[in-house]
C-alpha cells in the first residue's frame, strides 16, 4: 500500500465523497437530528465511530466470511458495534442520548455504514479501509454541524446554545421543524451542484 | 377512541416519512415513476406490519423477562433482514414483474430506517398488542400515502423547468419539504 493512496483515501471523503450531499445516503438523520449545531455533532462522531470500526473488523474479516451471507455478517457486525456506542452514550453523554433518541439504533440502517462495508471495506486491506470510515464520518459530522448550524443560526437565533443575534431578531421558526430540514437540505445540495458545475466536474446526481 | 386517536396521530400528524424523517432513501430511489412507488409501498406495509409483530413479541416475552433488553438493536435487526428475505423470495415466486421492478430496492427495505423505526417506536413507548397493531398499520399506510403523493409530483417535475444545479434530488427534498409543510396542517387534530 502506498502513502498516496492512503492520503487520497482519507482526504476523499471531505469532497469527493461527501455525506451525504455527494454520497445521497444516509439522510434519514440528516434530516431529524440537525435541529441544533450540537445534536448534529453528536450524531456525526456516532457514526464516525461505528463506520470507522465496522470497515476495520469487516476488511479484517474479509477473507473469512463467505460471500452468500455476506450482508447479514455485516448487519450483525454492525448492530454489535451500535450497540456499544448506544451504551457509551448513555453511560457518558445521557442528554445528548436522550435528544438523538430512536436515531442512535437507527445508525444499524444508516446505509453509508453498509454502504462503505459493501463498496469498500470487502475489497480493501483493514488500514486503507478505517482511513476510508474515518474519512467519510468526518465528512458527515462536518456536514450535518453545518446542516444543524444554519437551522440553529436561523430558526433560534443561536450557535451551540449561545444567542447570536441581538433581541430585535426575529427567529424563523420553520427551519427547526420538519420541513425547514428537506429545504436546508435541498438548497445546500443545490449549491454543491452549481459548485461542481462551476469547477468543471462531471457529476450527475439523482 | 384512543386507538382511532393513535391512528390518526400516526397516519397524518407524525407522518413517519415527512415528520418523523424515516426511510428516505427509497423515498428518493423509487418515486420517480407511480408504478415502482405503489410496488415499494405495499411491501414496506407488509414488512412493517409484520416485523412490528415479531419484534414485539420476542421483546415482550423473549428479552424483558431476562432483562436483555441491551440487545434490542441486533435483535430487531436480524428479526427485520430474515423478514425481507422472506418478502423477496416470495415475491420472486408470485410477481416476477414487480420483483424486476424494484429491484435493488427490495433489498434495502433491510436498511430502510421506516421498518426498524417503527419497532424501535413501539419498543420506546411500550405499547401493548393492539395498540402496537394499530400503529405499524397506520404508521405504514401514513409511509405509503406520502410515498405516491410524492412520486405523483416527482413525474410531473420530470416534465418541468428546474434549474440545472437543482434537478434531481435537490429540487426532490424541497418538494417534499412544501409536502411537510401541508402535513404540518394536521397538527390542530391531535397534538
Amino acid at each position: 500500500m502506498s502513502k498516496g493512496k492512503l492520503g487520497a483515501t482519507l482526504t476523499a471523503g471531505l469532497w469527493k465523497r461527501l455525506p451525504p450531499f455527494r454520497l445521497v445516503l444516509g439522510l434519514c438523520p440528516s434530516l431529524a437530528v440537525t435541529t441544533s449545531a450540537e445534536n448534529g455533532l453528536g450524531m456525526g462522531i456516532a457514526l464516525a465511530l461505528v463506520v470507522t470500526m465496522s470497515n476495520g473488523i469487516i476488511s479484517a474479516l474479509r477473507k473469512l466470511i463467505p460471500a452468500k451471507v455476506r450482508i447479514a455478517s455485516y448487519i450483525v457486525i454492525i448492530a454489535t458495534l451500535v450497540s456499544i456506542v448506544e451504551t457509551l452514550m448513555k453511560a457518558y453523554f445521557f442528554p445528548l442520548s436522550e435528544q438523538l433518541g430512536i436515531y442512535i439504533p437507527l445508525i444499524v440502517v444508516n446505509c453509508i455504514v453498509l454502504g462503505r462495508a459493501e463498496g469498500f471495506a470487502a475489497k480493501n486491506p483493514p488500514l486503507l479501509s478505517m482511513a476510508d470510515g474515518l474519512s467519510v464520518g468526518i465528512g458527515y459530522t462536518l456536514s450535518l454541524t453545518l446542516i444543524g448550524s444554519i437551522r440553529e443560526i436561523l430558526g433560534v437565533g443561536s450557535w451551540f446554545g449561545l444567542p447570536v443575534f441581538g433581541a430585535a431578531f426575529e427567529p424563523l421558526a420553520f427551519l427547526v421543524l420538519a420541513p425547514g430540514a428537506f429545504i436546508t437540505i435541498g438548497i445546500l445540495l443545490g449549491i454543491q451542484n452549481l459548485f461542481s458545475r462551476w469547477r468543471g466536474e462531471k457529476f450527475v446526481q439523482g | 377512541m384512543d386507538l382511532l386517536y393513535l391512528a390518526i396521530s400516526a397516519t397524518f400528524v407524525n407522518n413517519i416519512l415527512l415528520a418523523q424523517y424515516l426511510g428516505h432513501c427509497p423515498f428518493l430511489g423509487v418515486s420517480k415513476r407511480i408504478e415502482t412507488a405503489l410496488g415499494m409501498a405495499a411491501a414496506i406495509i407488509f414488512v412493517t406490519i409484520l416485523s412490528a409483530i415479531f419484534t414485539w413479541t420476542v421483546l415482550t416475552y423473549a428479552l424483558i423477562p431476562y432483562g436483555l433488553e441491551f440487545l434490542q438493536t441486533l435483535t430487531f435487526i436480524l428479526i427485520i433482514a430474515s423478514l425481507v428475505q422472506l418478502v423477496e423470495i416470495l415475491m420472486k415466486k408470485k410477481s416476477r414483474s414487480l420483483y424486476n421492478a424494484l429491484g435493488v430496492y427490495l433489498a434495502l427495505i433491510t436498511t430502510n430506517c421506516a421498518v426498524m423505526g417503527v419497532a424501535l417506536l413501539v419498543a420506546r413507548e411500550e405499547l401493548g398488542f393492539i395498540e402496537m397493531l394499530v400503529f405499524a398499520t397506520a404508521s405504514s399506510f401514513g409511509y405509503a400515502l406520502a410515498l405516491l403523493l410524492f412520486a405523483g409530483h416527482r413525474e410531473r417535475l420530470q416534465i418541468s423547468a428546474i434549474p440545472k444545479s437543482m434537478q434531481g434530488t435537490a429540487i426532490a427534498l424541497v418538494t417534499a419539504g412544501i409536502m411537510s409543510l401541508a402535513f404540518i396542517g394536521f397538527q390542530g387534530m391531535a397534538s
